[in-house]
């Protein structure tokens, strides 16, 4: 019976693997530049590989790099920081209604790995979010991550330019290939995709909201929205058939 | 290693696990509203619509760019391709472009 258990996992596991490739080759431009960047900035590689190991967060480690070349303070960098990664709130919020049933030290340990990519890759998964799969996903993720990170600082260099440029769009074509089949099953799908799209483009283009709040603002936006129109509709649905 | 960068990484590595940690020991085993339950699952798609736009138009100055890289991914994902064909589709798309542009 064990037996049965462990394999089953591994293999989910391998599934997690192949699910995060892309994210694994999404991160291979971006950790490599923020490497050959902190090394401009003056940190050293240690400093660089446990920046990424610890945080595990592109984007705010890529802001940390300007705001010490700025000279700001560290209690400003911890705070915005907070603030641009405050949108996995929801994400993990979001996951946790979808995965198995685990122990809460597992949950807690793979909440570490939750990023846009990897919490992408798994909310859209069919099949019911199980562990193996979760680890799975992470692992290939946050190896990349974290040894491209190092690469970029020692090697001192990125990617040709043309295939620098190039890579840069990876991870925004995963999203587009991970959503879009859901949009050919289902309106429902269009209508949150699209809706979120339009306020964070509002948002980011009139400069309300810095990036991290407008992403969850948008985000909850629009899948409130609509929500509340699925079940208005579906009242009335009900009267009509009780006509 | 200076100590300020130290606590610099260890300060951002707790507010960034934080908040993605909270919510699985919070709701652990708990049964939420089903109205909150439904916005939650919808979550996923309206983040993905927020993840791409305006974001991709600026990955390169070249406003054409992102767009060609999306329209590309669209088409290949629209088209059924696997997730890793329509990324690796979508940066020759782009070598491609650049080569010739």
């Amino acid at each position: 019976m064990e037996e049965v258990v462990s394999v089953r996992s591994s293999s989910e596991f391998r599934k997690g693997i192949q699910a995060g490739v892309s994210i694994g080759i999404g991160y291979f431009p971006i950790a490599l530049t923020f490497g050959l960047l902190a090394k401009t900035t003056g940190l050293t590689v240690t400093e660089t590989v446990l920046m990424s190991i610890i945080v595990f967060a592109g984007a705010s480690q890529y802001i940390a790099l300007s705001l010490i070349t700025l000279g700001t303070g560290i209690f400003e960098i911890v705070l915005t920081t907070f603030i641009v990664n405050i949108r996995h709130f929801l994400m993990s919020a979001s996951l946790n209604e979808n995965v198995e049933k685990e122990s809460t030290g597992l949950k807690m340990l793979y909440s570490f790995g939750i990023t846009d990519e990897t919490f992408s890759v798994a909310a859209l998964r069919d099949e019911k979010v199980t562990t193996g799969f979760l680890f799975g996903v992470i692992t290939v993720s946050y190896s990349s991550w974290v040894i491209n990170s190092g690469v970029g600082h020692i090697i001192g260099a990125s990617l040709p330019q043309t295939l620098q440029e190039s890579m840069s769009v990876a991870l925004y074509a995963m999203f587009i290939g991970l959503v879009v089949p859901s949009m050919k099953r289902s309106v429902k799908v269009v209508f949150l995709a699209v809706i979120a799209a339009c306020f964070n483009t509002i948002f980011t283009m009139t400069e309300i909201l810095s990036t991290g709040w407008s992403i969850v603002s948008a985000t909850l936006l629009s899948a409130i929205i609509v929500e509340v129109v699925q079940t208005l509709r579906g009242q009335e649905g009900e009267q009509e058939n009780e006509k | 290693m200076k100590s300020e960068i130290l606590w610099m990484i260890v300060g951002m590595g707790l507010v960034t696990y934080i908040p993605r940690m909270l919510p699985f020991v919070l709701f652990q085993g708990k049964e939420l509203p089903s109205f909150l339950q439904g916005i939650l699952k919808n979550v996923p798609y309206a983040t993905l619509g927020a993840l791409i736009f305006p974001g991709i138009l600026y990955i390169q100055e070249d406003l054409w760019y992102g767009i060609l890289g999306a329209a590309a991914a669209f088409i290949a994902a629209f088209l059924g391709a696997n997730v890793i064909v329509v990324v690796i589709g979508s940066i020759t798309v782009l070598t491609v472009y650049s080569y010739f542009f």
